[in-house]
């Protein structure tokens, strides 16, 4: 514990906290994108899907305990996260009072430079994409436990489905700094693995940003229905 | 060649700074760029103004002293160059160049393009010694030492601590100068003995004296003189994380910031 503590004050270990951090919110993503996915085998499996979300476990977990569990640990990773990136960003900033006149940049990437804004903008997408699906209060026709029908009756106002794929594209590049970055963090670098660890990045956050654009996609052109 | 120069001109840490234009003729594409600042500076001279501060001394690339930022860039546009080494062939007649100094809270500025770099010694300090026998060099193969890692020892060695990675870095991070410090002993066995407190201590040293943090952008790769990769940074970070939870501060023998 005292170890932890003196980790989290140290701005090297702050971006270790991010790390972990965001590792943990990153298998949420792929985990999240591969229930979504069976949105596809039609209502029927995708409903018994997110029921089943509430029942696994059973009978050594009550109904929706093992979910809870689940987002509160989702919930501290989060909590984790954005308090680490705040104690990193402002050390950075504190440390360069007057700026240059110019500063030419060559190796930095657009997604490593709109880390801190595309990671405001995601959190501000989350707590709509909850309101929407989760809460119901933003969806034009809610039924609980028909989310099948839910995410058809959503996606089906191409401004939603607008803004949910410009907030994937977000996500995709943050996920691929954030990958990357996050094995730098942690020190993963065997010199054979080296040369794999943008291009490994480069692909999961295609992977996921693709993964989740074909759900509103698909119900614009009428392929779910 | 004609140039004109827009240089910092700063005289002390309290006052405010500003550019100043300079308009230069009868430079030699031959030279350096810092004989260019000497020819200006011979010139103020004789108009009796006083002369642009500005940091050197070995003028063969290796010691670390000179750097300025020159158009956006540390040392200049070239890739594995020092300001000292930059010959003025590399610019087109005419050219318009911005001369500035490194900008981190780190390193306040002394005077025009002189930032003071003590911040690093301070960092060096807090590594403190390693327990190798002094004295008579030793039999070169009593410690034998991989020729993968004694390479890559070097090539975190080759740092001459000039400041370029600070002055590139978006976030005015020293991750890359602690890396290097910290890997070229951490790779051989002479190094072993302190290895975690040494991360410790300048991983400690360098938050305490303002830079910020790292955020993988690795322009302080693309900046450095000596080309050193931002792998040593990944190196770095595990170092330091095995460091926190390994290192048994009851273990220690005397503070070897202190011997």
């Amino acid at each position: 514990m005292r170890r932890l503590l003196s980790l989290s004050r140290s701005v090297v270990g702050k971006k270790v906290i991010m790390a972990v951090s965001g590792l943990i919110l990153f298998l949420f993503v792929v985990g999240h994108l591969l229930g979504n996915l069976k949105v596809f085998e039609g209502a029927e499996k995708f409903n018994a899907y997110a029921e089943g979300l509430r029942t696994v476990g059973a009978p050594f977990f009550g109904r929706g305990q093992l979910l809870w569990i689940a987002r509160i640990a989702l919930l501290v990773s989060l909590v984790a996260h954005v308090w680490a990136a705040l104690g990193v960003t402002l050390a950075s900033r504190q440390a360069r009072p007057v700026g240059y006149r110019y500063l030419e940049t060559s190796e930095t990437t657009y997604a490593a430079r709109t880390m801190r804004w595309g990671g405001v903008l995601i959190f501000l997408y989350v707590v709509y994409h909850l309101l929407d699906f989760t809460f119901g209060r933003l969806n034009p026709s809610f039924e609980p436990g028909n989310v099948y029908h839910n995410v058809l009756a959503s996606f089906a106002r191409w401004p939603v489905s607008a803004v949910y794929i410009a907030a994937m594209l977000v996500l995709g590049l943050h996920v691929y700094h954030g990958a990357w970055s996050a094995l730098q963090t942690l020190g993963w670098h065997r010199p054979p693995t080296d040369r794999w660890r943008r291009g490994f990045a480069a692909a999961v956050a295609g992977v996921i940003a693709g993964g989740y654009i074909t759900i509103p996609v698909a119900v614009l052109a009428g392929v779910l229905r | 060649m004609d140039l004109t120069l827009h240089v910092w001109r700063q005289a002390g840490a309290a006052t405010a700074g500003r550019f100043v234009r300079y308009e230069l003729g009868d430079v030699s594409p031959d030279m350096s760029f810092l004989e260019v600042l000497d020819l200006l500076n011979q010139q103020l001279i004789g108009r009796r103004e006083e002369p642009v501060a500005f940091d050197h001394d070995c003028r063969e690339g290796i010691c670390g002293a000179c750097g300025m930022v020159i158009n956006g860039r540390p040392h200049g546009p070239r890739a594995a160059t020092t300001a000292c080494q930059l010959h003025m062939r590399h610019f087109p007649e005419g050219a318009e160049i911005w001369v500035e100094p490194w900008r981190a809270r780190a390193f306040p500025v002394v005077k025009d393009l002189v930032v003071d770099r003590s911040a690093f010694d301070r960092i060096i300090q807090a590594g403190g010694f390693i327990t190798a026998r002094a004295g008579s060099a030793p039999e070169a193969n009593a410690i034998p030492v991989p020729k993968g890692d004694a390479d890559r020892a070097m090539d975190a060695a080759a740092c001459i601590g000039c400041g370029a990675c600070v002055a590139a870095c978006p976030n005015a991070s020293a991750m890359l100068f602690v890396a290097a410090k910290v890997s070229h002993l951490g790779l051989l066995p002479q190094g072993q003995p302190e290895r975690a407190q040494r991360v410790l201590r300048m991983v400690e040293v360098m938050e305490a004296e303002g830079f910020g943090a790292c955020s993988n952008h690795g322009e302080c790769m693309a900046a450095c003189p000596k080309e050193i990769s931002i792998d040593f940074i990944a190196r770095l970070n595990r170092d330091y994380l095995t460091s926190v939870f390994r290192h048994q501060p009851s273990e220690e023998g005397p503070d070897p910031a202190e011997g």
